[in-house]
């Protein structure tokens, strides 16, 4: 079932295309990436989805419904983890509830239920900064889900942090999403973690960026830690870097 | 000593009604772009006419009062806290504010939850120089004309060479707006937890 479609969707800076005519659709409970070389126009896509940016043409749906240039209907979380330094962790994990109307006091309580689950619980009143860059992730994608059930965008989500970091995130970030079975859009230029991670990949390249391929990655979930290193896996890498 | 209190009730008015004042310039100026570019040239201007000019005009306009010494501060308070919030208002995180956006928030929510709070440090800053400012400017306008005041003091005890309670009183001053200058740093503490414990 199809959750989010972008369809054909340019979008113009000064004359100039940086994407064109790009179509991706999202399934209910999918993860799909984005994966390209830095400046091909992936963040440019997202923020035309998350509805901060009106493209010059296309549209998004999400349940069929027209949400283009709309703000507020599919979380988005950013490059950075963007934790407010200012704010308590609990604090920051319950922005969004509180963005949309929610009490001060019920945001909490909402929020507090979800903290186990992400692996975050003592870390409540804690300031961001007494975190480690592992712990500030997965607060921001907290965030990120309590803004949206329905459909999440990452932009790099895992990028700023240690390869080692990286691969106990990248097994926890699966673990959580058996569980909430968001369905997500995810922009990296990490080959290893876009094959890791998803279901499906859209490769994005050229200049105006376009989806120059997308490849179906048909493994079992949750992927054990041995796929990393298996032939399956290398058939999947070695074919993406053919391409890219 | 009533001088004293004299002039302390004037730097508190005016340091209240100039941080008052200061805030509101500066949510008007960083909303409007073209009140930006009108208002700041002149608030410069303000600042670069000497303090000791304008004092005994407010004297002949105002009175020997209260009021021409509480003007004097107001114009002499705002411009540090004006500037010390717009600056703070025009260096938040576009990102930031992007992602507020994108969660579908109203101008006002972003700047409740990013623009003021990230610009708490901006307005202490400006916060602390308005303070001694506040003080010394109290002393200069009593100077030119009053009849209470550590000003009035100081040009009495001039006039009488007892330079010995001048230098009294000199301290005194100095005591007072380090005791306010720590006040303020006190309030920013509480103020501002997160600060105070990366420190």
């Amino acid at each position: 079932m199809e959750k989010l479609v972008a369809k054909n969707i340019t979008v113009s800076y000064e004359g100039a295309n940086i994407i064109e005519n790009i179509s991706i659709e999202l399934n209910k409970g999918e993860i799909v990436c984005l994966l390209g070389v830095s400046g091909v126009g992936k963040t440019t896509l997202f923020n035309v989805i998350s509805g901060l940016l009106n493209p010059d043409e296309g549209r998004v749906e999400l349940d069929g419904r027209d949400i283009t240039g709309k703000a507020g209907n599919v979380s988005y979380m950013l490059q950075k983890d963007l934790l407010l330094p200012y704010k308590t962790i609990i604090d920051n994990v319950s922005l969004p509830l509180v963005i949309r109307g929610e009490k001060k006091s019920k945001a909490r309580e909402i929020t507090a239920n979800y903290f186990k689950e992400f692996g975050l619980e003592g870390t409540e009143k804690k300031y961001p900064y007494q975190l480690s860059g592992g712990m500030r992730q997965r607060a921001a994608l907290l965030r990120t889900y309590l803004f949206s059930d329905q459909v999440a965008l990452l932009d790099e989500p895992f990028s700023a942090l240690d390869s080692i970091t990286k691969d106990a995130m990248h097994e926890w970030y699966m673990q959580v999403m058996d569980q909430i079975k968001l369905s997500t859009l995810l922009i990296t230029h990490d080959i290893d973690e876009a094959i890791i991670l998803s279901d499906r990949i859209y490769i994005m390249a050229g200049k105006p960026g376009k989806i120059k391929e997308e490849i179906i990655i048909k493994e079992p979930k949750p992927r054990d830690k041995n796929f990393k290193v298996s032939e399956n896996f290398m058939k999947y890498k070695r074919h993406i870097l053919s391409i890219l | 000593m009533k001088h004293g209190a004299t002039t302390l009730t004037e730097a508190f008015l005016g340091l209240t009604i100039g941080t008052v004042l200061g805030f509101i310039i500066a949510v008007v100026m960083d909303h409007y772009p073209l009140a930006y570019k009108s208002v700041y040239p002149l608030m410069v201007v303000t600042q670069t006419v000497p303090t000791v000019a304008i004092a005994p005009l407010l004297v002949l306009w105002l009175g020997y009062g209260l009021l021409p010494k509480v003007v004097l501060i107001v114009l002499t308070t705002f411009f540090p806290i004006a500037i010390g919030l717009l600056d703070g208002f025009r260096s938040v995180d576009p990102d930031a504010i992007n992602l507020l956006k994108a969660m579908g928030a109203n101008k006002l929510q972003c700047f409740t939850h990013i623009k003021l709070p990230s610009s708490l440090s901006h307005f202490f800053a400006g916060l602390k120089i308005s303070v001694s400012y506040s003080v010394v400017g109290a002393v200069i306008s009593e100077w030119l004309g009053g009849f209470y005041g550590l000003g009035v003091y100081m040009t009495r005890v001039r006039k009488s060479y007892s330079f010995d309670k001048m230098f009294a009183v000199i301290f005194f001053i100095s005591f007072i707006s380090l005791l306010l200058m720590s006040g303020v740093t006190l309030l920013r503490n509480a103020v501002m937890p997160w600060d105070r414990k990366k420190n």
